[in-house]
């Protein structure tokens, strides 16, 4: 089981800012899949992959990063802090 | 190091009260205010959103890389969440260093990872609705001089 984070206009298209998962999706891409095939709401907040971010435990990562043991992936639009 | 995130009003002058005082080795410190600026004339109001948890682990992060390369004495980071009035402070960076350089370099560091490493998100609300702030590339190219640089 992994919580889902969904944050800013990535969260407004899921519909859900948080979500605990049920998957055995070996790395982020593979979740990301999973997700898109589940509902039109996800494939439409993951439409355009070049525009989210994703945080794996609370730390910057990429599609790629394994999910082995992983507790927490976030998902968002590049940040505008400062 | 201190690093707060709130989402209550901040005072400027309360933020950097005793920072760096007392210290035999501080010969300058540095800060910057981040306030809400209206492009449009029109906006009503600014809301960030942020990442609980990461936020602060993400600042300490980027405050532990500034101490480290520039030998700072000491760094503070504060920033608002929530809702926000034009004019307001949103954020502010402080450093204290040894001499000037190392403070102002320091604090601009900390600006430009603040602005794309820390996860917030900004929303500006005005009378046709909201939009969400977009990243500008210029925020990601400005990260690229602190890998050049030594």
């Amino acid at each position: 089981m992994i919580t889902v984070l969904y944050f800013a206009w990535v969260r407004e298209r899921t519909g859900v800012a948080t979500e605990q998962v049920d998957t055995a999706a070996p790395t982020v891409a593979a979740l990301v899949d999973e997700l898109i095939a589940r509902e039109p709401r996800y494939a439409a907040a993951f439409a355009d992959l070049s525009a989210v971010r994703v945080a794996v435990d609370q730390v910057l990562a990429d599609f790629d990063a394994p999910l082995a043991g992983v507790r927490e992936v976030a998902f968002f639009p590049p940040m505008t802090g400062g | 190091m201190r690093v707060t995130v709130q989402s209550a009003p901040f005072d400027p002058a309360a933020f950097l009260a005793g920072f760096g005082a007392g210290r035999a080795d501080v010969g300058a410190v540095v800060s910057f205010t981040g306030l809400v600026r209206d492009d449009s004339g029109q906006m009503q109001a600014l809301e960030i959103e942020h990442y609980p948890g990461m936020t602060e682990s993400a600042i300490s992060a980027i405050i532990s890389q500034a101490m480290a390369r520039w030998a700072l004495a000491d760094a503070r980071v504060i920033h608002r969440f929530g809702r926000l009035a034009v004019g307001e402070p949103i954020m502010a960076v402080a450093t204290a260093a040894r001499h000037r350089a190392a403070a102002f370099a320091a604090a601009e560091f900390l600006m430009d990872y603040l602005k794309s490493r820390a996860p917030f998100w900004k929303k500006e609300i005005g009378p046709a609705g909201a939009a969400w702030v977009v990243a500008k590339e210029g925020d990601e190219a400005a990260l690229g001089r602190w890998r050049s640089e030594p």
